[in-house]
């Protein structure tokens, strides 16, 4: 199918900038902070007594060894779990209980350790779906389509396209997703998340499974995202290179526990994080 | 040769999506239309119209409510036939409750009393997957039959317990009843059905079409990216429903004229729907027509050559019938588990090529 050239559109996409979701925090202020949280399924405790904040407009790594609890820890904070004990505050405001999709709409986006695209949609499909909180129009405007419904959904697409451009994938747009090779299906998904716009991004492994091109391209994503957009983030990456890298701040975890928080530099000296990668044994 | 997309170029995002993006096919698909709407209704014969045409639209409208559910939600229901009957028992209640009433606007309020039954059986679908939701609507096929054939309000105290759709006209023209023109029920069908296939196109490319499909795909990536899983199960179960009950309400008042709740309505009708959908193909709304007019017509057409043509028992043919739409059925699932409309897409990507393929 031809690519599409509109080039009133493409005025717009020139002045057209994505911009993380809008709030009155300061950047370097501190956006999410997550107190004295527990976590636990029956007996096992994924996260036992963990506080940390995330500052605005930073990129923050949370590593630790398998199990450490980092992946609960995300769900935590978009509300995919609900810790037992202890407060999140999100904005300057303590929350409780919320569910997933509320998180959605004050714009926690996330990725997947396991992919999760929608496997019988397109790319432009998925990306569209990032932005559904995004879309207004009731039931019987879009039974219509021809009208206000349309006149939204080619603005969205705009708005899609420009991510689509940001991420080189205009060659994929119209295939499905199940067809994709792994690292493209990856940036598909890092796509769908920033479709919404989000204020706090939350990356599960990004890299997992990538070469070292892919990884290159995706740190570059990862670097424009937080640079061009003022995004925050938040993610979660077992390439130590990777993370020293590009975070600008770390919290290790392991068995449910932070034992380290600091700079990559303060993070890499320390000594029980050293332990933990090494596999001293724990002296409980 | 006539299905070229070169010097078709695209230049705005609204052409881009339209549902016919290749000019001759967009062409062909609005003659074919007026074909449908300005001959069909004066070359047609009376057995055409009852035997054909009005059940294959009947039968595409609860296809079509049925993809939007299965196809488009991915949630999988056996209680098909019990909400055609909630549409057609309304319809009958309407139609003799409210005699002045337009068919239309009955047949319309049909469709959306069904929508709420459908929302509250479709309840279950918040808890439960797959098999497990297929057998709890199986629950509401049998209730809902139950229900018409226990309580005689439903068939006004009638003592046959058969409902029998009353005379009622669209511009002084008999719709319905016994003396209505053949032609005049077909062209009513064709109205709803062309009209509600448009909109069945434009909430499935939508926001709303995509919330189902990502409900489909992947529910909890669905829900952290910020679909409701309630509003887009329940919003699909009330809009399959609603066209569901508008094809019930067309069956009985449009098509066969009378209607007793066992018989018309019972599970077989459910099964058909679901095997209409499955081989027209999943999340397509031409797969909705091509699942019904394969199962409606199919049989006809063999038991026209076999009885017809080579003169043979009906009885045999009637068996022969059934084993045969069997082993096809199996053949296209087989050959093409994306089904017929899948089959179709794949041709028009050979055709976009032919005859030069590189």
């Amino acid at each position: 199918m031809n690519a599409p050239v509109d080039s009133k559109s493409l005025r717009a996409a020139e002045q057209f900038q994505l911009s993380a979701h809008q709030d009155d925090i300061a950047k370097g202020d501190v956006l999410l902070k997550v107190e004295n949280v527990s976590l636990s399924f029956g007996g096992v405790k994924a996260i036992s007594d963990i506080s940390f904040d995330v500052r605005k407009g930073e990129i923050r790594a949370i590593i630790g060894p398998n199990g450490a609890g980092k992946t609960s820890m995300l769900n935590v904070i978009n509300g995919f779990y609900h810790p037992q004990i202890g407060t999140i505050t999100y904005r300057g405001q303590p929350r409780h209980a919320m569910r997933s999709t509320e998180a959605a709409r004050q714009g926690i986006s996330r990725t997947f350790q396991n992919i999760a695209l929608f496997k019988g949609m397109s790319t432009l499909d998925n990306i569209m779906t990032g932005r559904i909180t995004l879309q207004k129009r009731n039931v019987f405007w879009q039974a219509l389509w021809h009208g206000p419904a349309m006149r939204e959904d080619i603005e969205h697409r705009r708005a899609v396209e420009h991510i689509i451009d940001f991420l080189e994938i205009q060659a994929i747009r119209h295939t499905p997703v199940g067809r994709l090779p792994y690292g493209l299906q990856k940036r598909v998904e890092l796509g769908r998340a920033l479709a919404a716009e989000p204020a706090l991004l939350l990356l599960d492994e990004p890299m997992a499974g990538m070469n070292l091109e892919e990884k290159e391209d995706m740190s570059r994503f990862i670097l424009d995202v937080n640079d061009q957009f003022g995004t925050t983030i938040a993610l979660i990456e077992h390439d130590m290179g990777v993370v020293m890298d590009i975070s600008d701040r770390v919290v290790v975890l392991d068995y449910g526990r932070k034992i380290g928080d600091g700079t990559p530099d303060e993070v890499s000296k320390n000594q029980d994080v050293i332990d933990a990668y090494l596999g001293v044994p724990h002296d409980e | 040769m006539l299905y070229r997309e070169a010097g078709d170029f695209k230049t705005s995002y609204a052409a881009d999506q339209q549902t016919f993006p290749i000019k001759s096919e967009r062409y062909l698909f609005w003659a074919f239309m007026a074909f449908t709407f300005l001959v069909v209704p004066f070359i047609a014969d009376d057995y055409w119209v009852n035997s054909i045409l009005v059940p294959l639209l009947v039968w595409s409208m609860v296809a079509l409510g049925l993809n939007i559910l299965t196809g488009y939600c991915g949630q999988v229901s056996l209680g098909t036939g019990g909400f055609m009957a909630v549409g057609a028992f309304a319809c009958y209640k309407l139609m003799t409750g409210f005699p002045e009433l337009n068919i239309f606007i009955v047949i319309l309020l049909s469709g959306a009393v069904t929508a709420g039954v459908g929302v509250l059986f479709g309840l279950p679908s918040l808890r439960i997957k797959g098999f497990y939701l297929a057998v709890a609507t199986l629950a509401a096929q049998f209730f809902l039959v139950w229900m018409f054939n226990k309580f005689a309000w439903f068939y006004n105290y009638s003592a046959s317990g058969q409902i029998t759709a009353p005379t009622r006209t669209v511009f002084g023209i008999e719709v319905t009843g016994p003396s209505a023109p053949p032609w005049a029920a077909y062209l009513a069908c064709l109205v709803l059905v062309f009209v509600f296939a448009w909109v069945a196109r434009n909430l499935t490319r939508g926001r709303i079409g995509r919330s189902w499909m990502a409900m489909r795909d992947m529910d909890i990536a669905a829900e952290i990216m910020g679909v409701s899983p309630l509003y887009a199960k329940l919003s699909a179960f009330a809009i399959s429903s609603f066209y569901i009950g508008m094809g019930g309400a067309m069956l009985f008042s449009l098509y066969l004229g009378a209607a007793e709740v066992t018989e018309a309505f019972g599970i077989e009708k459910s099964f058909s729907a679901l095997f209409m959908v499955i081989i027209g193909g999943l999340g397509s709304i031409l797969g909705s027509f091509l699942g019904a007019a394969f199962i409606v017509l199919f049989p006809v057409l063999l038991k026209n050559i076999m009885v017809g043509y080579f003169g043979w028992p009906t009885d045999l043919a009637a068996h022969f019938q059934i084993m045969i739409v069997g082993g096809l059925i199996i053949f296209f699932l087989i050959v093409e588990p994306h089904g017929l409309a899948q089959l179709w897409r794949l041709t028009k990507e050979k055709l976009r090529l032919w005859p030069f393929p590189y």
